[in-house]
């Protein structure tokens, strides 16, 4: 059975579509979950796509996270359902604490709208489990909020634990360790500032997200 | 009001601040300017954020810690940000 794809839409998001459409081609039966919903509606994994949930208000992510939709996310989180937030998803995680950390401005204090080179670091989290650590893939940023920051105790465990996912080969954006996307402890939720939905397709310069979207799938229940 | 359920009013401000060791780029970009216009002695530039409101509580203690509380949850992101309350007692002042 197609894995069922539940991809958040709050007031703000602006890269749900492109999310649904990149599952679509990868044969997943990709829906979008209202953020006001209290059900993920049987979604066999949970995406929070880009954009500026909320306005981005106060601060990014940070009212996004008492939307009702993230208390379903939070409870198919901890029974350990592949979630995974991009760009502002990302953001909206780590103020739910589902992710440690935070992203802060961008250290140049630029919008930053560019292909990036990225390197997978672990095979720990749904996103990279079927891609080989060392894998160079080329996939566009487009944010100003970007640049990851821990406590330096944090950030000591996610490089001991595996949890550092993918990592920039040229910092665009002053991210402690050069890293563009983390996971939890279970490698069950990731979160990353690129964009893998914009490089989906040779059309859009890029198919490098493909085996991230399709690892993601592989890792739900539907695929085991 | 009931009277036997005294409650008083008091204006709030919330100054919102890099933690020590964040970098601050928006201040570090408008010190960068500074020059340029001739402000050459302007030093340590930080940028933080103002929340303004009220608040009912019984007493000043419990007003603050109610703001306190409510600056942890969700006014700032204690791994980068510190909040500085200020409370002012409203005199006779209702809603």
């Amino acid at each position: 059975m197609a894995p069922k794809v539940g991809v958040l839409l709050f007031p703000g998001s602006n890269c749900e579509q492109d999310v649904v459409e990149a599952f679509a081609g990868l044969g997943a039966e990709p829906d979008l979950i209202w953020h006001g919903d209290r059900s993920l509606g049987g979604a066999d994994a949970v995406i929070v796509p880009g954009g500026f949930a909320h306005g981005d208000y106060l601060r990014p992510g940070a009212i996004a996270r008492f939307s009702p939709v993230m208390e379903a996310v939070a409870d198919f989180a901890a029974s350990g359902g592949p979630v995974v937030g991009i760009c502002n998803g990302f953001q909206v995680l780590c103020e739910a604490g589902l992710l440690p950390g935070v992203l802060q401005k961008n250290a140049g204090l630029r919008f930053l709208c560019q292909t990036v080179t990225l390197r997978v670091a672990s095979k720990v989290s749904v996103l990279t489990r079927d891609v080989e650590i060392g894998t160079e893939l080329r996939i566009p940023i487009n944010h100003f909020s970007g640049n990851y920051t821990c406590a330096p105790e944090t950030l000591e465990r996610l490089v001991a634990e595996d949890q550092v996912v993918l990592r920039y080969t040229d910092n665009p954006n002053g991210s402690m360790d050069d890293i563009a996307g983390v996971s939890n402890a279970a490698g069950n939720v990731v979160g990353l500032m690129p964009h893998p939905e914009r490089a989906s397709s040779a059309l859009l310069g890029s198919e490098d997200g493909l085996p991230l979207l399709a690892s993601v799938l592989a890792a739900t229940r539907a695929a085991a | 009001m009931r009277d036997d359920d005294p409650m008083a009013s008091f204006s709030v401000h919330v100054e919102v601040t890099q933690r020590p060791g964040i970098a601050d780029p928006e201040g570090a970009t408008i010190e960068r300017s500074l020059p340029a216009l001739g402000f050459d002695e302007v030093r340590g530039v930080h940028v933080g954020k103002s929340i303004r409101f009220r608040v009912d509580a019984p007493d000043e203690a419990s007003a603050r810690a109610r703001v306190t509380e409510l600056c942890e949850r969700f006014l700032t992101n204690p791994v980068i940000e510190d909040a500085t309350i200020e409370l002012t007692a409203l005199a006779g002042a209702e809603g």
